[in-house]
Order: C-alpha cells, then structure tokens, then sequence
C-alpha cells in the first residue's frame, strides 16, 4: 500500500492555519503581540523551507512544528537575557541558616481566606497581575503547568529544560504568587 | 539515617509545590512530613498553598474555554506580507 503524501498549498495557509497557530501561540506565551510575531515568523520560516517539506505529516503539524521551535528560541532568549536583572525575591535565608525562611518573608495568616477565596472577576484580575508581575520565564512555565495544565515531559520538551530546572521555576513563581496574593488580596 | 530524611524550608516548600500537581514521590511525602513536625511556618504554606491551588485550578477552567482568534485586519496584514515574500 503506498503512503499518502501531504502537499503544501502555501496560499491557503493563512485561512486554514493561522487561527490554530495564533492560539497555539498565546496559550504559551500569553502575550497577543508576541503571539502575532511567532506566527508570522513560523509563516515565514515555513515559506523558506517548503522545500524540504517531505509531506510525511499534514501541513499543519509541520508549521507546529516550526512554530514550537520559534516558541524555545524565545524561551532561550528571555533566559539568557543578560544584564538585565531579574525582579526575583528571595524567600530563604543563605550562609549559616540556609533555606530556612527569611524572617520578613515568613507567610502570614489568612484571617479573612475562606471569604476572599470565592471565585469572582475580581480575583481572577488580582491573580493576573501578579503572574504578570513575575519574571517573564517564571510565568511562562507557570501558565503551563498550572493554567494551561500541561504535563511536566511536554513543557520541558518543549522548552527543552530538565524536570528539576521544573520544579524549581515553579516553586519560585508559586511562592511568589502566594506572596503578592497575601499582599494585594488576602490581607488587604 | 533521619539526618538524610532533614530538609530545609526550601526544599520542604518545593516538594510541597510538587505535591499540588500530584508528582511529589513518597520518599519527598515522608521527609515533608518529618519537616512539618519541627515547622509550623510550612504547615502553614502548605495549608495556604492548597488555597492557591484551587483558586488557580478555577483560574485555568476559565482561561481554557477562551479560544484566541487573529483579527481578520492581522491575517490581511499577514496575507500581504507572506505574498510579498513570496514574490
């Protein structure tokens, strides 16, 4: 039985494609703009290597996979970013004493926790403002893992980092996360 | 033996975090569990962590039924600019 190939048609792809693509995009990167730039830099990569297209995928599996590509230069990019320092908050103490809780950082009670936990529009602003508050990568990873509930083998597939590099982004964002909810939400 | 089962406050929160997602081992279980007997201020991140959790499980219900579409003016934009490329 001879395999189907798959053919570009490379003037369809912007009807057929872009909306799965844009979407694709912005749940990992959260940032409409952004989105819009991989996409039509995928289109683009895309149009460049048609060539080599072996039509042993659909079309549009390809494109992902060129736009996933685009989605870990950027990770790396905003990983590597040099010089530019990173708004990081440090939760535990260094030297002698090392991990246990800085004393300024130590979580405080949530009197008021059952009452502020009911979902309403509001919150879920709050709640946005802070993982947008967070260094860019953190929240990358954060978004998805916990919103977009990715597993943990596709995010690091897919930002090519190791399970323990993981654990610790998340652990950083959610503590942070806890912290700025406390600030702005809990006790104010 | 229990020295090797001692972690900080560090390591007790990010096992804890790990646990929200269902993928802390059993080893990690027991040594966050040791830890809480000697630490109350992590017994209350836990506790508020699992307040976290819901309110972010809630957060991803809503974020996942939005599908994000591109403006017909953007794919226009884009429709011209991969023509011209493609010239």
């Amino acid at each position: 039985m001879a395999d189907q190939q798959n053919t570009i048609n490379t003037n369809k792809w912007i009807d057929n494609y872009a909306d799965y693509l844009f979407n694709y995009a912005i749940s990992r990167v959260n940032d409409s703009n952004l989105a819009k730039d991989l996409v039509q830099e995928t289109f683009f990569a895309g149009l460049k290597s048609a060539k080599n297209f072996q039509g042993k995928s659909t079309e549009r599996t390809w494109l992902v996979s060129i736009l996933k590509r685009k989605i870990i230069d950027y990770y790396r990019k905003i990983n590597s970013k040099k010089g530019k320092a990173e708004v990081r908050m440090n939760f535990y103490e260094s030297g002698e004493n090392e991990g246990d809780w800085l004393e300024e950082r130590v979580p405080q009670s949530w009197d008021n926790a059952s009452e502020k936990s009911i979902e309403t529009e509001e919150l879920r602003n709050q709640l946005e403002i802070c993982i947008d508050n967070l260094p860019e990568k953190y929240a990358m990873v954060f978004r998805l893992k916990t919103i977009q509930e990715f597993e943990t083998e596709e995010i690091c597939k897919e930002l090519d980092i190791t399970a323990s590099n993981l654990w610790v982004i998340i652990h950083r964002a959610r503590t942070q996360l806890r912290k700025c909810m406390e600030d702005n939400w809990f006790n104010n | 033996m229990f020295k090797k089962l001692k972690i900080t406050c560090d390591e007790a929160t990010t096992i804890c975090d790990k646990n929200q997602y269902g993928e802390a081992t059993t080893l990690e279980l027991l040594k966050l569990n040791i830890h809480f007997i000697r630490c109350r201020i992590c017994s209350l991140y836990t506790k508020q962590n699992i307040k976290m959790t819901k309110i972010y499980k809630g957060h991803s219900k809503t974020c996942k039924q939005v599908t994000h579409c591109m403006t017909t003016q953007d794919k226009e934009k884009l429709k011209k600019a991969l023509e011209e490329t493609s010239i």
